[in-house]
């Protein structure tokens, strides 16, 4: 077996390396484009870094941008979502806080900063609002070496950015359609199907993150 | 909890949407958390249709706070975060089941309804009902329709309607169209996890008087 090997080694190497450093330099090409695209159409949206601060250095002025970003944003969702003004504010507040307090738990591989904001306020939304408890699938936590890949979080941001932009983008009818789904108790149609919003690669791909984790887990 | 054998039968898209929206019964939730832990299928759907949530989230208008609102917040911080209720330790079933069961299958109080079938009801919120369903090999749930949609996810053996074949994380979603009657398969006894938004309606009058002694 080793001998084979070593002959397909000794008289393809030529051939292989060439073509090994072609695909290298491609992918490099790739990843510094995506890179150069990312940070060219998203200066200011990538909120990772800011989360990053509050775990780590609890930075109270990462928190006060993040909280002016966002903090407004909750409350309309929770206004729009049924509930009154005063209960939307002091709901907003404790899903910022909780934010602060779960900071270490954010997986920016999995999740961008909008979305995992969105889950604590609808979390909160049912808690507060429908006065119901809201059963969580099983936590699957990452192990200490298997911390996520640099290029999974960067392309997850990437594409939550992309389908953000797609969500502004949407003709008014369909956007309708996705906010009764998200807002209201109406029977919630085939989202990505009507609307054509790019959710299949996130899909994908966070299904493969998912066999990964799996893996290292066992 | 991941299991083994392929999972054939999912959730629908509206019901993930819903779960992600939050917009579901508790009762659903509970059996969409379940499937979800069994199935990383659905658990991926699930998590990107909470990305459009965040997409939702981030292309709001905003409304403003009040000026005390950031330091209101930072006082809530400091008071610590609120402790999260503590999930049974050890038990043989996925996290969210446990925690409304408070423990594992050997924690369960079975309630008999008929023909060696036994069922617990799980404490939701009253839109729709929540319950575990235990069902001897070989042995049926009386025939019945639905007035709203039933959800039943496989937990351990397997049962087989008029429709298909459900084994453990399989989940059957009845609408009002269907009229079945669930058999454990021989060999293993069933056990599922069984949510309604509406009454069951039984064929035959026996199981109806028993429906209402034991809110089935």
């Amino acid at each position: 077996m080793r001998m084979n090997l070593e002959i397909v080694q000794e008289t393809g190497a030529s051939d292989h390396q060439v073509a090994y450093v072609a695909y290298n330099s491609n992918a490099l090409d790739d990843q510094k484009a995506n890179i150069r695209a990312v940070t060219k159409a998203i200066p200011k949206n990538i909120w990772v870094d800011h989360l990053k601060r509050i775990q780590t250095d609890q930075d109270q002025q990462a928190f006060a941008e993040l909280f002016g970003y966002f903090a407004p944003r909750v409350k309309a969702f929770l206004m729009k979502s049924g509930a009154a003004p005063g209960m939307a504010e002091d709901c907003t507040q404790e899903v910022m806080a909780t934010l602060w307090h779960k900071a270490h738990l954010f997986d920016p591989s999995r999740a961008s900063v909008s979305t995992w904001i969105f889950t604590i306020a609808r979390n909160k939304n049912i808690d507060a609002l429908r006065k119901q408890r809201r059963p969580e699938p099983e936590e699957l936590t990452w192990g200490p070496e298997a911390e996520p890949e640099a290029s999974d979080i960067l392309v997850m941001q990437q594409e939550s950015e992309q389908l953000s932009q797609a969500m502004k983008s949407l003709p008014g009818q369909q956007r309708e359609l996705i906010e009764k789904a998200y807002f209201g108790d109406l029977s919630h149609g085939q989202i990505a199907a009507e609307t054509g919003l790019p959710l299949g690669t996130i899909k994908s791909r966070l299904r493969l993150a998912l066999t990964k984790l799996r893996q290292t887990m066992k | 909890m991941n299991i083994m054998n392929k999972i054939t039968h999912h959730l629908s898209d509206q019901l993930l949407i819903g779960y992600s929206a939050g917009t579901l019964p508790e009762a659903f939730n509970l059996v969409v958390a379940t499937h979800l832990s069994m199935c990383d299928e659905c658990r991926a759907a699930a998590q990107s249709y909470d990305s459009i949530g965040g997409a939702l989230l981030h292309a709001q208008p905003t409304e403003d706070l009040s000026a005390a609102a950031l330091s209101k917040t930072m006082a809530l911080i400091a008071k610590g975060p609120k402790a999260a209720a503590p999930v049974p330790a050890g038990s043989d079933l996925p996290d969210p089941l446990s925690a409304y069961i408070g423990g594992g299958l050997s924690d369960v109080k079975w309630r008999p309804i008929g023909l060696g079938v036994r069922q617990a009801v799980l404490k939701t919120s009253h839109a729709a009902t929540a319950r575990l369903l235990y069902i001897p090999a070989g042995a049926a749930v009386p025939d019945h329709g639905h007035r709203g949609t039933e959800l039943t996810l496989v937990l351990k053996g397997a049962f087989s309607d008029e429709t298909a074949r459900f084994a453990a994380g399989d989940v059957e979603v009845a609408g009002e169209d269907l009229h079945h009657k669930p058999v454990a398969e021989i060999g293993h006894d069933c056990i599922c996890l069984a949510a309604t938004d509406a009454p069951l309606r039984f064929s035959a009058w026996i199981p109806r008087v028993a429906q209402s002694l034991f809110r089935l």
